[in-house]
């Protein structure tokens, strides 16, 4: 394989766990709730998948208990920001902490057990004669196959139904979607749920393709990559699929470089996604500098209904 | 019949049914609650503490004993008490600095970053002038690690006023990259060359070491957390500058038409909160370990929101919640010989931001009846 190659299938694989987080932050994010809690969902995510894997060996029953218990933390976060109105910027950091400690605490007896191979591959054996095709698509997991279908499936509901009409009126403006009838709150519930269960999904795939042994704080930041990335993809999955990959090349990039044998020190290589995260942001605020965003409008105002301040 | 009928005997027209009332009582905000009572607090800290004993239970421990374990490990022997201080220290100094910026909104999250920033240029001190006598070389490490610490916070502030970057994102982003820095010199150029690999530069002399009390590990850095403290407050309440963070903190669309200039405001109040920060960072490595090592913060600068958060960003709560939550980390560590893990402390950190936030939202409902 050349290099480029080599890049592009680095990309997919390390790119798929962000694909995962930023599609669940736009879900979220979409009606009108900041999601800062990524980092705690994607490790809880992580640490579940470990643990539930290393004692049933099934992965059904793994995929299961990472949904439920994301769903369960989306519960607690949609509780606080949805019903009792609290700051979602407090709940989200609130989240990636709680998070994070739990996930170190509960993964501690586990820590650096390897899990190999536990999602299963499709094998696609005709293509393995097409050049880069077949090095990219021939042996993929299942889980990454899922996350195509997933950004498909999420832009065609944002944009084609009458449920993504909805979505986005409540996201936009509240008050007008619930006098046409919408129920606001229970959407946003929906939305933060199923927004959080595919977070966890990220970090069950980081851990279960991407680095197949549970260390404490693994995801290693990507948790705010991905919210970073929600804001470059202008909240709209098929832009988030390019975005995630392009990060999946940045965040190996620093890897192959030093495989070439480059005299820089590996620290300051494994510092490129994160300077490249600002970086992009900083251009993206400059070329947008009068311009909106493509944020959703209410994004991060409590929809109140009967009450006047 | 004119009247208007009571309710709950509506008199029924022939095959309409009353209209159902769907709850009974009802939860709405009460304006005229402001601020949740003291004892909310601890509420919520007592109920995160049996959140979490569910998960100590699923341990196979019982949380009672490790609760008692943890508290008797922190508060009541002397070693204990002054651990515990120690540790208050960097929480206060950091939890100070992302008090002033919460203040104007400004959600700093990169206390971690700029911790290690203000240690690896106060290191640098050490480094590049060994030798100074300590009237020298103090001073100079505390203006290193202020500008070290600083400059990490300018980084965050410039891409927010400038290209309207989320200063979240960033200071995250920056902390990242200010631990793989650390742990660039403590494996690399600064390393120890007789510590047999240790990931750490060479033990600072006496000259470059802040003073402890007695025998004890107690340093010279409470004296500067406890004068941050006194500053920040009074600057806050006397000061034209407090003034205006106050102005902007309550109303930014106000303090902007009454020509207080925002963006230099934050420039300036994020420089400050990374020089709080930095210097922790210097009083960690000069008065605790005294020499720049890998791993040197368990994550002072993130219990240090949650430490600013439930002191509710005043200065003379946040000396309690610091000492408060130095507790957690001792009593974290000393609950390792029942075959925990000290990041219990971390886990009980993040519940109690959760039941804090929470509670302090529910103290603002009241329980209403409809009809």
């Amino acid at each position: 394989m050349d290099l480029i190659t080599q890049l592009l299938v680095a990309a997919l694989s390390s790119g798929t766990p962000l694909l995962f987080a930023t599609l669940g932050g736009i879900l979220i994010e979409r009606s009108g709730i900041i999601q800062l809690g990524a980092e705690g969902l994607m490790l809880m995510g992580a640490v579940m998948a470990c643990l539930t894997y290393i004692h049933t060996g099934s992965l059904t029953l793994t995929l299961l208990a990472v949904l439920t218990v994301s769903a369960a933390l989306g519960l607690i976060h949609s509780f606080l920001t949805v019903t009792l109105r609290v700051n979602q910027i407090v709940s989200g950091l609130a989240m990636t902490l709680f998070g994070t400690g739990l996930s170190a605490y509960l993964g501690k007896p586990i820590t650096g057990t390897p899990i190999p191979g536990a999602v299963p591959k499709l094998d696609l054996d005709f293509l393995d004669s097409v050049p880069i095709v077949g090095d990219l698509f021939a042996h993929l997991d299942l889980l990454t196959w899922f996350s195509f279908l997933l950004v498909i499936v999420l832009h065609l509901f944002i944009h084609r139904t009458s449920w993504g009409l909805h979505l986005r009126a409540i996201g936009d403006n509240p008050p007008t979607a619930d006098v046409m009838g919408i129920p606001v709150q229970l959407f946003r519930y929906g939305c933060i749920v199923v927004g959080s269960m595919l977070i966890g999904l990220a970090g069950a795939d980081l851990l279960l393709i991407y680095s197949p042994t549970w260390i404490e704080g693994m995801t290693a930041g990507r948790g705010w990559i991905a919210v970073a990335l929600i804001i470059f993809a202008r909240w709209n999955p098929l832009r988030a699929m390019f975005c995630a990959y392009f990060f999946g090349v940045m965040d190996t990039i620093g890897f192959k470089i030093q495989l070439i044998g480059s005299a820089i020190p590996s620290y300051f290589l494994k510092m490129i996604p994160y300077i490249v995260t600002i970086l992009v942001l900083m251009f993206l605020g400059y070329r947008n500098r009068n311009k909106p965003s493509g944020s959703p409008e209410a994004l991060g105002t409590p929809y109140i209904r009967e009450q006047r301040f | 019949m004119s009247e208007r009928p009571a309710a709950g005997a509506l008199p029924l027209e022939p095959g309409t049914a009353p209209a159902p009332r769907r709850f009974i009582i009802r939860l709405e905000i009460d304006p005229s609650r402001k601020e949740s009572p003291w004892w909310m607090t601890i509420v919520s800290v007592l109920l995160a503490l049996l959140f979490c004993a569910v998960f100590i239970a699923a341990n196979g421990k019982n949380p009672w004993a490790v609760y008692e374990k943890m508290f008797t490990g922190a508060f009541t022997t002397e070693f204990g008490i002054t651990e515990t201080l120690v540790k208050a220290i960097p929480l206060l100094l950091c939890g100070l600095g992302v008090s002033i910026a919460y203040r104007i909104a400004v959600w700093n999250i990169g206390a971690e970053g700029q911790f290690a920033a203000g240690a690896i240029a106060a290191t640098a001190v050490t480094v590049y002038f060994p030798d100074l006598p300590f009237y020298a070389s103090i001073p100079l490490m505390v203006l290193f690690s202020i500008v070290g610490g600083g400059i990490w916070g300018a980084l965050t502030a410039l891409p927010k006023t400038y290209f309207q970057v989320n200063e979240l994102i960033t200071s995250l982003m920056l902390n990242y990259v200010a631990l793989l820095l650390l742990d660039y010199v403590v494996f690399g150029p600064w390393k120890d060359p007789k510590g047999f690999n240790f990931p750490g530069t060479p033990m600072f002399t006496d000259a470059e070491s802040l003073p402890v009390l007695g025998d004890t590990r107690l340093h010279f850095g409470l004296v500067f957390a406890l004068a941050a403290v006194l500053l920040y407050a009074f600057t806050m309440r006397y000061t034209r500058w407090g003034y205006e963070l106050r102005l902007i903190g309550a109303n930014p669309e106000a303090a902007k038409n009454a020509g207080i200039r925002i963006k230099r405001h934050i420039i300036i109040v994020m420089i400050v909160s990374g020089a709080l920060a930095g210097l922790a960072g210097m009083s960690e490595v000069s008065g605790v370990t005294h020499r720049l090592m890998y791993g040197i913060s368990p994550g002072y600068g993130y219990t240090a929101i949650i430490v600013a958060w439930i002191a509710k960003l005043n200065p003379f709560g946040l000396v309690v919640s610091s000492v408060l939550f130095g507790g957690l980390i001792v009593g974290g560590y000393s609950v390792q010989t029942m075959g925990l893990p000290s990041s219990i402390s971390n886990m009980l950190q993040g519940a109690i931001l959760f039941f804090l936030i929470a509670g302090n939202m529910i103290a603002k409902f009241r329980l209403r009846r409809n009809g």
